[in-house]
C-alpha cells in the first residue's frame, strides 16, 4: 500500500516536471532575441489611457502610421498598465511599445526591461531638457516623453471677487500667498486645497532650493534646511486653516473640491481643465504660475514616456513609430484631442499660442522638477505619502529623517 | 493485497486522476513555483527558472523579521492592523451569524422568507460594489456622520484619519511603551488599536459576511432534534439555559467550521482593502495580502511579495491548528 502511494507521489511529480518543462516555453531567450529589421512589422502598442479621447487619438495616429509604412499596429488600452505590463515581461511577451509614466520609469529601467533607443538618436535635443532628465537612467536615455503636464495655481473668480480680493492679490511669493489666504479665510472660505502627496507638496521644496533626491536620482538628500523650510511653511498653512487636504474637505482629489467651489485656489496640473469641463462646466477660474519660495520659482513636471521593450521583436520599426507619434505636428494634433502638453520645445510655441490660457502651465514647464527616478523607491515614497498625511501634527525634520533612511536602503541596495 | 478486490486500487487511483491532475497543474504547482520565485531575486524579467535568476535562499524572509528596515517595518505594520481586524471581526460576525440564525429559525417570525433574504443578501452582492457604497456612507459628510450629528456627536473623517482608537483616547503615551521595541515597531505602535478607517472596513466585512455564516448555522439548527429542546423545556430549563446547554453543544462541528472560515477568510482580506483605501491612511488598512500584492507588481520585488503571502499561509494554518487543538480539548 505505502509502495503504491509512493508510486502515485512519483507519478504527481513526475506530472508537474513535465507541466514544468512545458513551462520552459515562456523562456528566457531575451539576448538572442531575432531582430527584424527592414520589412513590414507587427506592432503591439499599449497605452495607459486617460479617457475615451486619448485611446482614439492614438488608434488613429497608429492606423496611420501603419498605412504609410506597410505594418500593422495595434493599441491596447491597458486598466492597470503597471500589473499588466508586470505580468507580460514576466511572460517574455511584452508589448514592442508602452507608456512608461516618469515616477516608475527607473524600475523599468534598473531591471533592463526597456531598450535604450533615444540615446543618440537625432533629434533629442529638441525636447525639454527636464523632462529628458527624467527618463535617463544611468546616463543613459532610455526613451522619449510623450507629452507633459505641470502644476500651476488656479484661482476661482467668483470667490475671490467675493472675498474682495482683485488681480493685485494674486500670490507671487509664499508671503503673499499667506496673507492672501488670510484674507479670503477671514471671509468664511477654505483659502486652499493641496493634495496631500508629494507631487503636490514637492513643489514648496522646490521653491525653497530643496527636493527629494538629487538631480541625478542616486542620493536621497531629505534632511536639509531648505526642505524643512518648505515643508514647516506648507505645516504652517495647515495647521492656521489656510490650506486643506482634499480628504478633510471630503473630496477624492484637490481638483473635486475646487470644482464644488469648496476653495477659494488650488494647485493642480493641466488635466484639471478636462475634468473641471467636464464635471463642473460652470465654474469660472484662472491659471497662474505658483507662488514663488525663497529660491525663486518652482513646479513639478508630470510625464510619460514611449517605452520599447528590451525584448522586442521589431525595434528598428518601433523606433520609428515612436518618432511618428512625438513630431511637433503630431503632438499638436494629440493636444487638440485630448489636452496634454507637447514634450517638444519647438512645439511648445505653437500650442501657447492655439491655448493662450494655459501659458502658466508652459512657462512651468521651463523650471519643473521632474519625479523622483530612482529605482525601488516606490514603498519608500509611499511611506513618504503617509507622513504627508499627517504633516499638520507632525515634526518635518524627523518626516525627512525618516526618509533619508528609507531612501538610503533602497538606493544603496 | 491480492484478495478478491486487488484490482480496485488502480481502479481508484484512474478515476480520481483528472481531480489530481488539473489540482496538481493549477495549484500544487503554481505552489510550489511561488515558493521557488520566494527563494530568489526575481525581478519579473523572463522565467524565474532560468540560471541568470540570482538565488537568495532566506534572505527575503529574513528581511521580513530581523533586517531593520522599511520592509520590516511595513510587514509588522500590516500584520498589526491584519490582527486587530481578525481580533474584531472574528469574534462579532460568529455572534452576529449566530444571532441571526436563531431569530429566522424562530418558529413564531412571520415572513422568514423575507428575513433570510435580506441577511443573506449582502453576501451575494459584489464586494467591490458594496465597498464602493460603504465609501459613500463612510464620507465626511455621509449618511454615518449625518446620523451621528444627530445625536450632536462629531463623527471622525473615516477615511483620512489615521490614529488607532486606543491612540485616540490616551493622547499622551507612557514612556516606558515607546522606549521598547519589537520588530521595529514602539510596543505603542503595536497597542494603537485599529484605525477609524479600519473600523468601517470592520464594520462592512461583519455586515456581508455573517449573512454567509447565518445560512450556515441555520442548516445546522435545523438538524437539532425538536425533541430535545421539548425536553428541556419539560425538565423547566430557561431559554437561556436551553441555547446554552443543549443547542450550542449540537452547534459545536459548525462553530468551528464559521470560526476556521472566518480566520482564514480575514487574514487574506484583499477586495476591500483594494478598493476603499490602498492601505492608507498613513499605512493603518496595510494587510500582508494587499503588502504582498504592492511589493510584487509596484516593486518589482517578486521575491518579498511571495515571501509575504508563504509567511501569511504559515500563519492561517498555524491558527488553525491551535484553534483546533481548543476546541478539541473542550470535548
Amino acid at each position: 500500500m505505502t509502495r503504491l502511494r509512493h508510486a502515485a507521489l512519483a507519478a504527481a511529480l513526475a506530472g508537474s516536471l513535465v507541466a514544468a518543462g512545458c513551462g520552459s516555453g515562456f523562456d528566457d531567450n531575451g539576448s538572442t532575441t531575432t531582430q527584424q529589421s527592414a520589412g513590414p512589422a507587427d506592432l503591439k502598442i499599449m497605452i495607459a489611457s486617460s479617457g475615451d479621447a486619448e485611446t482614439k487619438a492614438v488608434q488613429d495616429a497608429a492606423a496611420q502610421w501603419a498605412t504609410s509604412s506597410g505594418s500593422k499596429a495595434t493599441v491596447t488600452p491597458a486598466q492597470d498598465i503597471v500589473q499588466q505590463l508586470g505580468q507580460a515581461l514576466a511572460g517574455s511577451t511584452p508589448p514592442d511599445v508602452f507608456y512608461v509614466d516618469a515616477a516608475r520609469f527607473a524600475d523599468y529601467a534598473s531591471v533592463g526591461a526597456l531598450e535604450p533607443y533615444a540615446q543618440g538618436l537625432d533629434g533629442v535635443d529638441s525636447f525639454l531638457p527636464n523632462l529628458r532628465q527624467s527618463f535617463t537612467y544611468q546616463d543613459k536615455l532610455y526613451c522619449l516623453p510623450k507629452d507633459t503636464s505641470t502644476l500651476a495655481l488656479q484661482i476661482n473668480t467668483d470667490l475671490w471677487t467675493k472675498a474682495g480680493l482683485t488681480d493685485a492679490d494674486i500670490p507671487t511669493s509664499w508671503e503673499q500667498l499667506r496673507t492672501t489666504a488670510a484674507k479670503i479665510k477671514a471671509k468664511n472660505i477654505t483659502p486652499l486645497a493641496i493634495g496631500d502627496t508629494r507631487d503636490r507638496v514637492g513643489a514648496f521644496l522646490v521653491q525653497a532650493g530643496g527636493y527629494w533626491v538629487s538631480p541625478d536620482g542616486k542620493q536621497a538628500t531629505g534632511d536639509t534646511a531648505q526642505n524643512v523650510e518648505a515643508l514647516t511653511y506648507v505645516q504652517g498653512l495647515l495647521k492656521d486653516g489656510l490650506a486643506k487636504y482634499p480628504k478633510a474637505l471630503d473630496t477624492g482629489w484637490a481638483g473635486e473640491a475646487f470644482g464644488k467651489g469648496k476653495v477659494a485656489m488650488t494647485i493642480e496640473g493641466n488635466w484639471i481643465k478636462g475634468a473641471l469641463n467636464a464635471d463642473f462646466p460652470d465654474i469660472k477660474y484662472t491659471v497662474k504660475e505658483l507662488p514663488a519660495g525663497p529660491k525663486g520659482k518652482g513646479t513639478l513636471s508630470f510625464t510619460q514616456c514611449w517605452g520599447i521593450a528590451a525584448k522586442s521583436q521589431f525595434k528598428q520599426q518601433a523606433v520609428a513609430f515612436v518618432q511618428a507619434m512625438t513630431s511637433a505636428e503630431q503632438q499638436l494634433s494629440f493636444s487638440k484631442a485630448f489636452g496634454v502638453m507637447p514634450s517638444r520645445q519647438d512645439a511648445q510655441a505653437t500650442y501657447q499660442q492655439q491655448n493662450p490660457s494655459d501659458a502658466p502651465f508652459v512657462a512651468g514647464a521651463q523650471y519643473a522638477q521632474g519625479p523622483v527616478n530612482a529605482p525601488k523607491m516606490d514603498s519608500v515614497l509611499a511611506d513618504l505619502d503617509a507622513g504627508l498625511q499627517g504633516l499638520q501634527g507632525g515634526d518635518p525634520k524627523a518626516l525627512l529623517q525618516r526618509f533619508d533612511k528609507n531612501a538610503k536602503t533602497a538606493l544603496g541596495g | 493485497m491480492a484478495g478478491i478486490r486487488g484490482n480496485e486500487r488502480p481502479a481508484g487511483w484512474l478515476f480520481v486522476a483528472p481531480a489530481v491532475l488539473i489540482l496538481g497543474l493549477f495549484m500544487l504547482l503554481p505552489i510550489l513555483m511561488a515558493l521557488w520565485v520566494s527563494l530568489t531575486r526575481w525581478n519579473g524579467q523572463g522565467s524565474p527558472f532560468t540560471g541568470s535568476v540570482p538565488f537568495a535562499g532566506l534572505d527575503n524572509y529574513t528581511k521580513l523579521f530581523t533586517d531593520e528596515g522599511l520592509a520590516r517595518q511595513d510587514f509588522m505594520t500590516s500584520i498589526r492592523n491584519n490582527a486587530y481586524y481578525v481580533l474584531l471581526v472574528v469574534p462579532i460576525q460568529t455572534v452576529l451569524a449566530l444571532a441571526l440564525a436563531l431569530v429566522v429559525n424562530n418558529r413564531l417570525l412571520k415572513g422568514k422568507g423575507f428575513f433570510r433574504t435580506a441577511f443573506y443578501f449582502p453576501s451575494v452582492t459584489s464586494s467591490v460594489a458594496i465597498s464602493v457604497v460603504f465609501l459613500f456612507m463612510f464620507a465626511n459628510g455621509g449618511a454615518i456622520n449625518a446620523i451621528l450629528a444627530v445625536f450632536g456627536i462629531d463623527g471622525p473623517q473615516w477615511f483620512s484619519d489615521p490614529r488607532g482608537l486606543v491612540h485616540l483616547f490616551f493622547d499622551t503615551p507612557p514612556s516606558f511603551l515607546t522606549e521598547h521595541s519589537l520588530f521595529g515597531l514602539s510596543w505603542w505602535d503595536w497597542l494603537a488599536g485599529p484605525s477609524v478607517a479600519m473600523c468601517a472596513i470592520i464594520a462592512l466585512v461583519i455586515w456581508t459576511t455573517s449573512g454567509t455564516f447565518m445560512v450556515m448555522f441555520l442548516a445546522a439548527l435545523q438538524n437539532v432534534p425538536v425533541q430535545l429542546e421539548e425536553a428541556g423545556l419539560i425538565d423547566g430549563a430557561s431559554a437561556w439555559q436551553r441555547l446554552r446547554h443543549i443547542i450550542l453543544p449540537q452547534l459545536r462541528p459548525t462553530t468551528f467550521l464559521v470560526v476556521t472560515l472566518g480566520l482564514i477568510g480575514t487574514w487574506q482580506v484583499f477586495d476591500q482593502i483594494y478598493v476603499m483605501s490602498q492601505g492608507n491612511p498613513a499605512k493603518t488598512t496595510l494587510t500582508p495580502a494587499f503588502l504582498s500584492y504592492r511589493t510584487a507588481f509596484r516593486d518589482f520585488d517578486y521575491g518579498t511579495g511571495a515571501a509575504i503571502s508563504f509567511v501569511l499561509f504559515l500563519i492561517i494554518v498555524v491558527l488553525t491548528l491551535v484553534q483546533r487543538r481548543l476546541t478539541r480539548e473542550r470535548n
